[in-house]
């Protein structure tokens, strides 16, 4: 398959104004005529049905939450980029996307991340407007900080809680839409099918988590903003109910899957605690811009942390990168973390963690000003270990956070099914394969507010989907093939929990296609994945009946899906013999142990196709190019 | 340590419920307390019981989705926290513990633990927003915002809509919730426009959904895992009151222009 990425040509400047202007538009009285889906509620779903009830089409808008306002984005700590410049230090447009492109280790198609970039400084206005209350500075103006991989401060942020706030921000005006009528919201429903007519996407199926009711909404076109994969792992920084049912099942309807490899571990996360852990919790990588990041250097030294001298610490990211220092992006501090701690220089009980000291930042600024900056932090650090920040450096190690592969999208979100479109991290978005700091709620808000509301019309405007009857063989078979996997999970009768086989194929990823990989690795959780699959639909125990509440069979379904995305995931890692951003393969290493890309050979997209039950996916590649930002390899030395 | 539970069970909306006595064994102090209902649920689905239902997402104390009563406590009743982020440590061996769902007409139980908070959302579709349809926002720093008063609206945007506030109450008023929005959106110049609006409309849809009036207890901020403070309240009816006395029919002139 030829994949088109309909990115403009011409100058990169210019590319989005002029591809604006080329899309067609849909007169506001026909408007109405159009009905959209939209699957989940985060930044992008959130935003993206307000825009468009705004516009004034019939939006349906679903999430598996009680409200839409609970959706992931909310967790976002840190904060959003904008190329505003407002700190006269030096930022554009222009070097936001050159960081982008570069902290992406040089696999995101340019064109959409200067667009990216270009929108960034619009969010920021819009959630100004909103309410949103950014940090600000005496004079009543917005407040920055600079963040994880940046050297400009172009970080706008509302306490650690900007997620929460910028999601407020678009729930509200979502709420807004459902008080006017425009948005119908849908909660606790879980996506279980795309319908897909005559090769365009019409509709969805869905259960109710309430009762169990299985049912088929009709749609002109289909937008999944359903967020990332993280919890592929089991233990992740994700929410609990995150999942890639929706995106999976689309794959599975011909929906093309790119990257799946690409996936980020965070460097900052509290430390798994025991066998019961059910999720990691992220300390915002802000922490680094204070903090210290430093290990004992004499291996297996169980000393508590305040009686180790100065001189027998290692400061090891300032060390290997003096011009960057703590600051390095996500990828690069965690495999530093890893390292430091496979060479048993890792501290705490288990030995897997690294030391974040504020202890320098309190002499130089005061408990008071330290607390102001990362006083909810310290206190959620404080309420799960027990130790107190301000006395005791804290103990962190990298955990899985966030995930850059997702379904293939052209430059108008659309995926490789006709009328179905993906934005924020549900797609495989504009990171490339690395994602820096407070950028993912920019992408999400960007997709959301600025893009599809323009190239949705132009995609109803030109294809014109006909009406289709909800009666049509497609939307029945995708509801009897809804309807067949709820009934074979709760048949199964076995005698192992979803959570217990969760969280082994959660270990399986980690330890092979972590942060991590090699061949052999790789080879072997690919007999290892089918494997405890196998035993899953043999051996699975949910109780209970479709038509009730029923939280083991929610979580049944999402977990035989990420067995499939798991596989999927080791497939890509293998076939990409090289090392770049999060994907970090043994065997393709610089002598100082850096990431080494391969850019005559890797320069591509991956994007898998479904093939069928049993059959190996098909690898289709959507070439790179890079006319702006030249690769090189990256150094933050 | 050893905890002898005692959680509701209720099938559905139409069952009567009941109390129902579970001992758990081998509790660590490092898990947070959902982990320990993780670890009770498996082993009941292990015996080929239906495991507890409660509802849950982050379980890092921001999305709001989790909260129960923990002996008679809004989410255990310790400072600042939602259930999710409390840990077993604050519990002592022996210990016996009553889980129940939030109590208010306006939240009726689903199952088990598990409660509709739907009409919070409601609250917030009739007034909790400031119209600014995507594209027509002015620069951001167009509109100057003193930091005194960007920081009292973020201490009331905090708010999660748990429901904590609620379930503490005795006359279960929504008066904390709806508070915290007023203030939120009322601290800031982008909100004035519509702030007697959004008072109206949201205090009406208030009373629709069956919250009852706020009595000043102070239950409500004792509660909040977002320690938002009672005053919020008071903005509330100094809005609604004013906007009572300045509200005029909206203008029925028109035609076209």
């Amino acid at each position: 398959m030829e994949l088109r990425s309909n990115a403009p040509t011409g100058p990169i400047e210019q590319s989005w104004d002029k591809h604006k202007f080329e899309l067609k538009l849909i007169n506001p009285a026909n408007k109405r005529k159009y009905n959209i889906i939209v699957v989940g509620s985060g930044l992008a779903g959130g935003a993206a049905s307000a825009s468009l009830g705004e516009l004034g089409y019939n939006v349906d808008c679903f999430c598996f939450q009680d409200s839409p306002r609970r959706a992931h984005s909310i967790a976002a700590q840190g904060g959003i980029n904008a190329a505003k410049n407002y700190h006269n230090d030096g930022d554009s447009v222009y070097r936001l996307f050159y960081d982008t492109v570069k902290g992406g280790d040089f696999r995101a198609r340019e064109a959409n991340v200067y667009r990216l970039a270009q929108v960034s400084v619009n969010i920021i206005d819009q959630c100004v407007a909103q309410g949103v209350p950014f940090a600000r500075e005496y004079g009543g103006l917005l407040d920055n900080r600079s963040f994880g991989g940046a050297q400009v401060s172009r970080t706008f942020y509302a306490r650690g809680q900007t997620g929460q706030q910028l999601l407020l921000g678009a729930y509200q005006a979502l709420e807004r839409q459902i008080g006017l009528g425009s948005v119908k919201m849908h909660p606790r429903m879980d996506m279980l099918d795309l319908v897909v007519v005559d090769g365009q996407a019409r509709g969805i199926v869905t259960r109710s988590l309430y009762d169990g009711k299985i049912e088929v909404h009709m749609a002109d076109a289909v937008v999944l903003a359903t967020g990332g994969y993280g919890n592929v792992f089991y233990l992740s920084t994700n929410a609990k109910g995150c999942n890639a049912t929706a995106i999976w099942r689309a794959h599975k309807r011909g929906a093309l899957f790119a990257n799946p490899s690409f996936t980020q571990i965070h460097p900052t996360c509290i430390p798994v605690a025991g066998e019961y852990q059910s999720k990691l919790t992220l300390m915002s990588e802000s922490l680094r811009n204070d903090g210290r990041i430093w290990v004992p250097k004499q291996a297996g030294d169980k000393r508590p942390p305040n009686s180790i001298p100065e001189s027998e610490r290692d400061y090891y990211l300032e060390r290997r990168y003096p011009s960057f220092g703590n600051l390095v992006p996500r990828d690069i501090a965690s495999r530093a973390a890893k390292a430091e701690c496979d060479a048993g220089r890792g501290v705490g009980e288990s030995g897997l963690g690294v030391y974040l000291d504020l202890t320098d930042a309190i002499k130089r600024l005061g408990k008071q000003k330290i607390a102001e900056r990362y006083g909810n932090l310290i206190e959620m650090y404080e309420r799960i270990t027990g130790e107190n920040p301000y006395e005791v450096p804290m103990r962190i190690y990298p955990a899985t956070h966030y995930t850059m592969g997702g379904l293939w999208v052209d430059y108008n979100l659309m995926s490789t099914i006709p009328g179905l479109f993906v934005l924020g991290e549900a797609n495989f978005s504009d990171h490339g394969a690395n994602r820096l700091g407070a950028s993912a709620l920019m992408q999400g808000l960007a997709d959301g507010y600025f893009i599809i509301p323009y190239t949705i019309g132009n995609y109803l405007a030109t294809a014109k989907p006909a009406k289709v009857s909800a009666d049509a063989p497609a939307v029945k078979e995708a509801v009897a093939n809804a309807t067949a996997i709820t009934k074979k999970l709760l048949n199964g009768n076995g005698t192992r929990t979803v959570d217990s086989f969760h969280r082994e194929l959660g270990k399986i990823v980690w330890d092979y296609c972590g942060m991590a990989r090699n061949e052999a690795g790789l080879k072997k959780a690919l007999t290892l994945i089918p494997a405890l699959r196998e035993e899953f639909w043999k051996n699975v125990r949910v109780l209970g009946a479709n038509e009730e509440f029923n939280q083991s069979l929610e979580k049944a379904g999402r977990v035989a899906d990420f067995f499939e995305l798991a596989e999927l995931m080791c497939l890509d890692a293998l076939d990409r013999k090289e090392s770049c951003g999060g994907h970090f393969r043994e065997e393709y290493q610089t002598p100082e142990g850096e990431a080494l890309r391969d850019d005559a050979n890797y320069s591509y997209v991956a994007a898998w196709g479904y093939q069928g039950e049993g059959r190996p996916p098909a690898l289709n590649k959507e070439p790179l190019t890079f006319n702006y930002v030249k690769p090189s390899q990256r150094s933050y030395k | 340590m050893k905890l002898t539970l005692h959680v509701w069970r209720q099938k559905n909306s139409k069952d009567t419920g009941r109390m129902v006595r579970y001992d758990v064994p081998n509790v660590s102090e490092h898990m947070s307390f959902l982990e320990m209902l993780d670890v009770l649920n498996e082993s009941l689905i292990a015996k080929g019981e239906d495991p507890i239902a409660f509802d849950h997402d982050c379980r890092e104390g921001i999305c709001g989705m989790c909260g129960m009563m923990i002996s008679g406590k809004a989410h255990g009743g310790f400072k600042g926290t939602t259930v999710c982020q409390l840990h077993m440590r604050h519990f002592k061996d022996g210990d016996v513990i009553y889980l129940e769902p939030w109590r208010a007409r306006a939240f009726p139980v689903i199952k088990d633990l598990a409660v509709d908070r739907g009409s919070f959302d409601r609250i917030i579709a009739a007034g909790g927003f400031i119209s600014v349809p995507t594209g027509s926002a002015p620069d951001g720093n167009a509109i100057p915002v003193q930091k005194q008063d960007a920081d009292l609206a973020m201490d009331a945007a905090a708010c999660i809509g748990c429901g904590a506030c609620v379930a503490a109450c005795p006359n279960a008023a929504a008066a904390l919730f709806v508070g915290a929005k007023i203030s939120h959106l009322g601290h800031l110049p982008q909100g004035q426009v519509e702030r007697d609006r959004r008072a109206l409309a949201m205090v009406q849809q208030m009373n629709v959904e069956g919250f009852a009036n706020c009595t000043n207890i102070g239950e409500c901020e004792a509660a909040c895992p977002k320690e938002i403070k009672l005053e919020v309240i008071a903005r509330t009816n100094h809005d609604y009151i004013k906007a009572a006395f300045v509200e005029r029919p909206e203008s029925t002139v028109g035609g076209a222009g």
